[in-house]
């Protein structure tokens, strides 16, 4: 089993939502994060002193799935996350040792499907 | 017998009975006066209410300006210095204001309202009633300026000594002939017909002498440069000086305390100065920082209204936009003067939109006069800003250093850097959201 753990524009969220469900992914967890990379922050003015958004929003996709699986969604994420510009995100691949559903308490690629 | 018959016969009646009966005539003028009366008690009283929505108009403003974790200090101080000024300014302030004075100096009776006694003169009450929302407005112009690090308890103890000796010592100078007073300010000829120098420049100078002995908020200025501490909301920043825009008109209208046809005038100035000050603010801010920004165009609006309430009724409408336009410029110079070169920490303008806007309008009252100006007219009122300056600055550094140096005037930098929320209420103002903290 893999992990995709995929940090991207915010605004991309719902296009890589709709793109991972349409090639059969039913499951998601996404968080609000900050960081920064090579976009560094922003500048913004208030009241006439510039200051510096130093980290900036961002969402964090983590998605669980097979090996078999996986090598599609990463790229429908980078199909649809891009946008060609600095800021774009990043998106990492680990391997998961186990996985199991507190429901019924299967566990394996069962616990996933 | 319809409504309209009925009003035709009602006129016939009232022409026979002018016509046939000449003694009615008398009754005719009495009638007409105590009409009069009634409408100068309903004008005064609807217009005491606009000026205490105005306290909704601060609490509004200093809230978006400041940060989250500072929401709560700032609704209870502004709730409070309304609460505690109108007890003290009941008891002592509007006997200081407006009792009579021999000297000139202060007022000497009228304390707990005793004016008034058990059957006496509404007008007491109804004057009184409109005279209790300005001392608390000048007492909460302060709670701006001295945001995000004053002592709780501390500032309990200002808004009381403000709102029982110091605004209403200054006020009975310029203003305690408008009742049983006289004071030496205005027996000068001095012009300040709502309050320019009496509410705002007071209110101001006092927001002045408590953000110095406080010091800045951390974290505001590193290494001797000025940073931004962004306020948490601007929409409720905006909604609090579109709320004291409105009650502006009770505030400048309203200080005619009769219902007459000068309300028109007052009204049409009022609503030109602010709309200036928001140009004037916004052109300056845009040319110098190279965007129109919106919380020094918000404090431009404020500051027009400040400029055209000592003039609002005896300058033209042409001079008023002229005094709003100037007031809103000047507001953004100030503003960054005091923040950057002054290095004194205002996180809302107070002490430039009251004080500074406050000191120009009561000389744009004196220059622009429709009556005409002079030099003696242009000095008087110089006296009258100078007068204001000298004495709320040497009242307030005594009651400042006096709290500073019993019961503290300032938190603990830990509290500060929680937040007053819960260091001074124990509550937060939003626990639903998850906040950043610096």
């Amino acid at each position: 089993m893999k992990k995709i753990e995929a940090i991207i524009k915010p605004f991309k969220l719902d296009e890589v939502r709709e793109a991972v469900e349409a090639i059969g992914i039913h499951g998601m967890t996404v968080t609000e994060v900050k960081g920064f990379g090579r976009q560094r922050g922003q500048t913004e003015l208030y009241r006439g002193s510039e200051y510096q958004i130093e980290f900036l929003p961002k969402i964090k996709i983590e998605i669980v799935t097979t090996e078999t699986k996986y090598r599609k969604i990463v790229d429908t994420i980078l199909d649809t996350a891009s946008t060609d510009s600095v800021g774009d995100g990043k998106i990492f691949i680990f391997d998961v040792a186990d996985a199991l559903r507190i429901r019924t308490g299967e566990s394996g690629e069962a616990a996933i499907e | 017998m319809n409504i309209k018959h009925k009003k035709f016969g009602r006129l016939f009646f009232i022409l026979g009975a002018v016509l046939l009966a000449a003694p009615l005539v008398a009754q005719d003028t009495t009638t007409a006066a105590a009409v009069q009366t009634n409408a100068d008690y309903i004008w005064t009283m609807t217009a005491a209410f606009l000026v205490f929505f105005m306290q909704a108009g601060f609490a509004m403003v200093e809230t978006g300006f400041t940060r989250a974790k500072n929401t709560v200090n700032i609704i209870m101080k502004n709730l409070m210095d309304m609460s505690i000024g109108a007890i003290f300014y009941w008891a002592m302030g509007f006997a200081l204001m407006f009792g009579v004075s021999r000297t000139g100096w202060f007022g000497t009776t009228g304390f707990f309202l005793s004016d008034f006694g058990g059957a006496g003169d509404h007008w007491t009450l109804a004057f009184w009633m409109f005279q209790v929302v300005f001392a608390a407005t000048a007492a909460t112009i302060v709670s701006g300026a001295m945001a995000e690090r004053t002592k709780f308890v501390s500032y309990l103890i200002y808004s009381a000594v403000i709102s029982a000796v110091i605004y209403p010592v200054f006020g009975s100078w310029a203003w305690g002939g408008l009742f049983n007073g006289g004071g030496w300010l205005e027996n000068l000829g001095f012009i300040d017909f709502a309050g320019s120098t009496v509410v705002h420049s007071v209110g101001g100078w006092a927001a002045l002498v408590g953000a110095i002995t406080l010091g800045p908020r951390i974290g505001k200025y590193v290494k001797g440069q000025a940073r931004a501490i962004p306020g948490h909301n601007i929409a409720l920043g905006a909604l609090g000086v579109f709320i004291l825009w409105f009650g502006w008109y009770g505030f400048n209208a309203g200080s005619t305390t009769a219902a007459n046809t000068d309300i028109a005038l007052i009204s049409v100035n009022t609503t030109l100065a602010a709309a200036a000050g928001a140009l004037g603010a916004m052109l300056v801010a845009w040319f110098r920082f190279k965007k129109p920004d919106a919380t020094l165009t918000l404090n431009g609006v404020l500051a027009g209204l400040v400029g055209i309430t000592a003039g609002c009724a005896n300058v033209h409408p042409g001079s008023a936009i002229i005094i709003g336009l100037l007031s809103g410029a000047l507001v953004v110079a100030s503003i960054v003067f005091v923040d950057q070169v002054l290095k004194i920490d205002d996180p809302v303008g107070a002490i430039s939109v009251h004080g500074v806007g406050g000191a120009w309008g009561t000389l744009a009252a004196g220059l622009f006069n429709a009556g005409g100006t002079s030099l003696k007219i242009i000095g008087v009122q110089l006296l009258g800003i100078a007068s204001a300056f000298l004495w709320v600055v040497i009242t307030t550094t005594i009651l400042f250093q006096v709290i500073k140096h019993t019961i503290g005037l300032r938190v603990t930098p830990e509290e500060e850097r929680d937040g007053l929320d819960v260091g001074e209420h124990g509550l937060e103002a939003y626990p639903d959201f998850q906040l950043i903290q610096e």
